[in-house]
């Protein structure tokens, strides 16, 4: 079974915290909604595998490791 | 001119039971002349299990209802004789556009897979389907088969007796009792003898109402499934354009929980939404206009002693995917070899709690598909709509969001895993014909593999040798000697890293044990399992 990575894994965190908000700068909540419903989709496609994405599943619902 | 659907097809008549002494035992008696009911009856009858027919009605549905008919079931009306008629009226079509708000945002080819009789799909009036059933009944009686269609025959009551069931059935000229070995309830979704016998049937209600019309119309829209989810002409909300013969074409509207049905069904409502979707030069006249709500839900269980219930009066799903009559079709095809070989002493009465086993399955995976279409179609709260929006939005631009798209999963039918009349299978051959598994067709010598099983056990043999015929207990299994030399399909689909195969085949044609090479206690084990006699 193929492990979520929990670790830090984004090479300059603040750079890609920054490029987050900004892509959302400007948009309506609405929009904001839409945009973040798009991104999981495109995300959770990338990563495929069924163990890892009920893994962040449940991490992101509050129910997994802490890491 | 008269529609098919108003024309008395099996008008009432007396039947010498009405004027018996004490009530007439019948081996089988069906209730619902719908799809379902009278292939049951044809299954049976043409395997030369006495059967009567009881319905209410004496005509075939009244608007187009089912139009939508899958390959597996048209290989079991191939094996009930008449398979032919429908797929030469019904229209084919491999090609769906889904629309998201004005713009078409994907297109799918359903590309069937070549080496096959049938095509993945027709579409075709449920009342052509039920006078092509109708047909095949009058067929099997001018040949003398024991059946029988009693129309305007009402009944009112059942009661399972452990080793019968009795019936009052009440009639335009007054009621009658009548008993039956067995009774199949196939009386449809609000099933009377479900509701007469006290029995659940839960599930799931969704709160949204759809809008039915077939409307005839000389128009140039192409032969393809046409799906809308959000368009301009009826917000929020969906919508589906398909093609049936004749010229009439099946538009289903959702209109949302708050409405007024009433209201909605008069032709003053319903035209100028349908202008507006089809465009106001688009000159058309309506056939049939209905309002439908869903659940999706099943019974417990299927059997209940003597009563067997098929079909919607067993399970009800969307419509979405077209598993209502599909699944109703399977139902019948995996019970009334059951019953025949239960009836003639051949297994024990324990083989039908087999039926419940498979054909449970079944259901749950319908309305497991089903439920979620019905989500995906209908979100039920905000960020339901948020993601739905999201996977369409990115399916006009990425190919994968498309297969998260779910306008309707299509009907496949069901592998039964894990059933009790499984025998052994061979790692060798191809995961698709494994034990429980309906047998996938292919040309052969000229013809198709399925045409040549037909409706007992076989012993289907590739490159191997067998007898001709084996006998256990009272059931024969006959051989098909084939070879997958000149026969490429057969041999991808049945043998795959094998050099020889022996399969085991029940009568429903789903596969039953395989193996490389015949062994004869094997396989008369394996008939034995798939007798429930193990």
């Amino acid at each position: 079974m193929s492990t979520l990575n929990t670790t830090p894994n984004i090479a300059r965190p603040d750079d890609f915290y920054a490029a987050l908000l900004a892509t959302h700068e400007g948009l309506s909540k609405a929009e904001s909604d839409a945009l973040n419903a798009r991104l999981v989709l495109i995300l959770a496609n990338h990563i495929g595998d069924a163990d890892v994405l009920g893994q962040a599943l449940d991490l992101a619902k509050g129910e997994g490791s802490r890491g | 001119m008269n529609k098919i659907f108003e024309i008395p097809l099996y008008p009432y008549t007396r039947s010498p039971d009405q004027d018996a002494e004490a009530p007439v035992r019948r081996k089988v008696i069906v209730v619902g002349a719908g799809p379902v009911g009278l292939a049951a009856a044809i299954d049976l009858a043409q395997q030369g299990v006495g059967v009567v027919v009881l319905d209410d009605n004496d005509r075939v549905s009244f608007g187009s209802r089912a139009i939508c008919f899958a390959k597996r079931p048209l290989e079991i009306l191939d094996r009930l004789g008449c398979g032919e008629p429908m797929v030469e009226k019904g229209v084919q079509w491999n090609v769906g556009k889904v629309f998201f708000d004005d713009r078409q945002v994907y297109e799918f080819n359903l590309l069937p897979e070549q080496g096959h009789r049938r095509p993945a799909f027709i579409n075709l009036q449920q009342y052509y389907f039920e006078e092509y059933l109708v047909n095949r009944v009058r067929e099997l009686q001018a040949g003398g088969a024991p059946i029988e269609l009693r129309g305007r025959n009402k009944v009112l009551s059942v009661e399972d007796r452990g080793d019968h069931a009795a019936l009052s059935v009440d009639t335009p000229e007054g009621e009658y009792a009548l008993e039956a070995d067995w009774l199949i309830a196939c009386d449809g979704a609000g099933s009377p003898i479900r509701q007469m016998m006290g029995l659940d049937f839960v599930g799931r209600v969704f709160e949204d109402n759809f809008l039915i019309a077939d409307v005839i119309m000389e128009a140039d829209f192409p032969t393809e499934r046409w799906f809308w989810f959000d368009p301009p002409f009826n917000r929020g909300q969906s919508a589906l354009l398909h093609k049936q013969p004749d010229g009439v074409w099946r538009i289903d509207l959702q209109l949302g929980w708050d409405i007024d049905k009433e209201e909605e069904k008069k032709p003053e409502n319903v035209i100028p939404r349908l202008r507006a979707m089809l465009g106001e030069e688009v000159k058309f006249d309506l056939e049939w206009v209905s309002i439908y709500t869903f659940q999706c839900r099943r019974m417990e269980k299927f059997r209940h002693g003597r009563v067997i219930f098929a079909g919607d009066s067993a399970h009800q799903v969307s419509p979405f995917g077209a598993r209502g009559a599909n699944s109703g079709l399977q139902d019948t095809d995996n019970l009334c070899w059951k019953l025949k070989l239960v009836i003639e002493g051949q297994a024990p009465d324990s083989l039908l709690d087999s039926y419940d086993v498979e054909r449970i399955h079944g259901a749950d995976e319908n309305i497991l598909n089903s439920s979620r279409s019905t989500d995906f179609i209908t979100p039920k709260s905000e960020m339901s709509r948020i993601f739905r929006d999201a996977v369409l939005d990115l399916s006009e631009r990425v190919d994968f969001a498309r297969p998260l798209v779910n306008s309707g999963r299509l009907s496949v039918p069901c592998t039964y895993d894990g059933s009790p009349l499984n025998g052994p299978d061979c790692a060798a051959m191809p995961s698709r014909t494994r034990p429980g598994s309906p047998a996938v067709d292919a040309p052969v010598g000229g013809g198709w593999l399925l045409s040549r099983l037909g409706d007992g056990f076989r012993l289907l043999t590739i490159d191997a040798e067998a007898p001709e015929a084996l006998e256990e207990g009272g059931i024969a299994a006959t051989r098909l000697a084939l070879s997958a030399r000149g026969a490429p399909e057969l041999a991808e689909r049945y043998l795959g890293a094998a050099k020889s195969a022996v399969y085991l085949v029940r009568p429903d044609q789903h596969v039953a044990a395989r193996w490389e090479t015949y062994d004869e206690a094997a396989v008369r084990a394996a008939l034995n399992t798939a007798a429930g006699r193990a």
